[in-house]
């Protein structure tokens, strides 16, 4: 129950792209078309399923304050959280790499599929931001973590889906010039924001 | 022999040709970015971080400085080594260097600043993934010499801020009837200036999708005023 909690709240409540804005770069680059937007969804998805546990352990057994104890008594009181962002972003960005590599490997339909869009991932806010708040809540469990990843990816997924979606239809309509474009995507973003306020304080 | 003389001849005359420091073309760096190739309005760079910290100017303004900061310094020292970094592995060499760049913005954040770095929280670390860097590393500072790689960082920076500044503007004072702080309309519980005469604050203005429609407005009376940069759809 606590995981689809952690689960329903990081897709819809506190949803990457409504409410902390993260990955709106990518967000916006990529939605013209749902068929782009669909194959970066499920990279981010992907991308964030495998680094957050991964930033996770080692938030947990190398940056904390007193997480090197499991090396000896006299590394108990070292404190390295002021290499968490150097830590994470070198993680993602050799996961990313690594992650691409595997994918090549063992699925070239899939590779076709996310190929071009895993190496944009690297730096994408989603992925990073979603570790550091990864950091700030401070799940007990690996399994929390990886749901929180998961839930996060999915949230970002819908949003990116749901744009393109809306896109792709108002091609045709006659919008202010002025607004065309990136204003009108921002427009629509914020009015797709204030419709998922409605899932605050939503708890099963 | 010939031909030496010839390429130094050449030299001279490269050097003879030497832009002044703030030549036409290098002023042009600093002003494009702020109206016309604005990093957030039209090149939109750098979205996640300005829409996150605008309900209070005073974040906005921090958050603004520190992206000069590091966009300065690494536009820089990039540029300095561009000759030196293979191209393959370039995005993970400037992912190094700005995050450095990061560490030390956080730990002064941190040591000086700390209610302000509390209330960016994780965004001053999502500086390192800010497109903005990113974008202006990979599209000026790879391919041009320092001094205007520097330029560009502080054009492009200050568009950054100009932006943040204004949303923050609209947000702080329709949202909460303050100004860094300062009650403009009067103090809301205890019914003073304009609440006294049944004004009242508007919540969605401190809820993240106003900065969405702020910035959209944003572009909007921009473009009017700019029809060049209107979009064909």
């Amino acid at each position: 129950m606590d995981l689809v909690n952690i689960f329903i709240r990081s897709a819809f409540v506190d949803n990457m792209i409504f409410a902390f804005f993260f990955g709106m770069c990518s967000y916006l680059a990529v939605s013209k078309t749902v068929k782009t937007a669909f194959g970066l969804g499920m990279a981010v998805i992907f991308v964030l399923v495998v680094t957050i546990p991964i930033n996770f352990l080692i938030e947990n057994y190398v940056l904390k304050e007193g997480a090197l104890s499991w090396l000896g008594e006299e590394f108990s009181s070292i404190n390295l959280s002021y290499l968490t962002f150097i830590m994470f972003i070198a993680v993602i960005a050799s996961t990313v790499q690594l992650v691409e590599m595997i994918v090549e490997k063992i699925s070239p339909a899939l590779y076709g599929a996310l190929g071009i869009f895993l190496p944009l991932i690297a730096v994408n806010c989603a992925i990073l931001g979603g570790a550091l708040f990864m950091q700030e809540k401070q799940f007990a469990t690996i399994s929390q973590a990886t749901v929180y990843g998961l839930g996060s990816g999915v949230g970002w997924f819908i949003a990116v889906v749901l744009i393109a979606a809306i896109r792709e239809r108002i091609r045709y309509a006659n919008i202010p010039g002025p607004l065309r474009g990136v204003g009108m995507a921002f427009l629509i973003t914020g009015l797709m924001g204030l419709a998922f306020l409605g899932f605050m304080g939503f708890e099963i | 022999m010939a031909e030496t003389t010839e390429v130094l001849e050449e030299k001279k005359i490269k050097v003879k040709e030497r832009e002044p420091l703030f030549s036409k073309k290098n002023k042009k760096l600093i002003s494009d970015p702020l109206d016309e190739n604005n990093p957030i309005t039209i090149q939109v760079l750098g979205i996640c971080s300005a829409l996150a910290v605008t309900v209070q100017m005073k974040a906005a303004v921090v958050m603004s400085v520190a992206v000069l900061f590091v966009l300065i310094l690494a536009n820089v020292s990039i540029s300095l080594i561009r000759n030196l970094i293979p191209n393959r592995i370039r995005i993970i060499v400037q992912l190094v260097v700005v995050a450095a760049l990061v560490i030390v913005v956080d730990q002064v954040l941190k040591a000086y600043l700390f209610d302000v770095s509390k209330e960016l929280s994780v965004f001053v670390g999502l500086i390192i993934t800010n497109c903005i860097i990113m974008g202006r590393l990979e599209a000026f500072a790879l391919g041009n010499k320092p001094w205007p790689s520097a330029l560009d960082a502080i054009g492009n920076s200050l568009g950054y801020g100009m932006v943040l500044v204004i949303v923050s503007f609209f947000k702080e004072l329709f949202g909460s009837g303050k100004l860094f702080g300062f009650e403009i309309f009067g103090n809301a519980t205890e019914q003073t200036g304009l609440y006294a005469m049944g004004y009242m604050d508007n919540g969605l203005m401190l809820l993240p999708p106003s900065s969405l429609i702020i910035v959209a407005v944003y572009i909007w009376v921009q473009k009017i005023r700019n029809p060049s940069l209107i979009e064909s759809n």
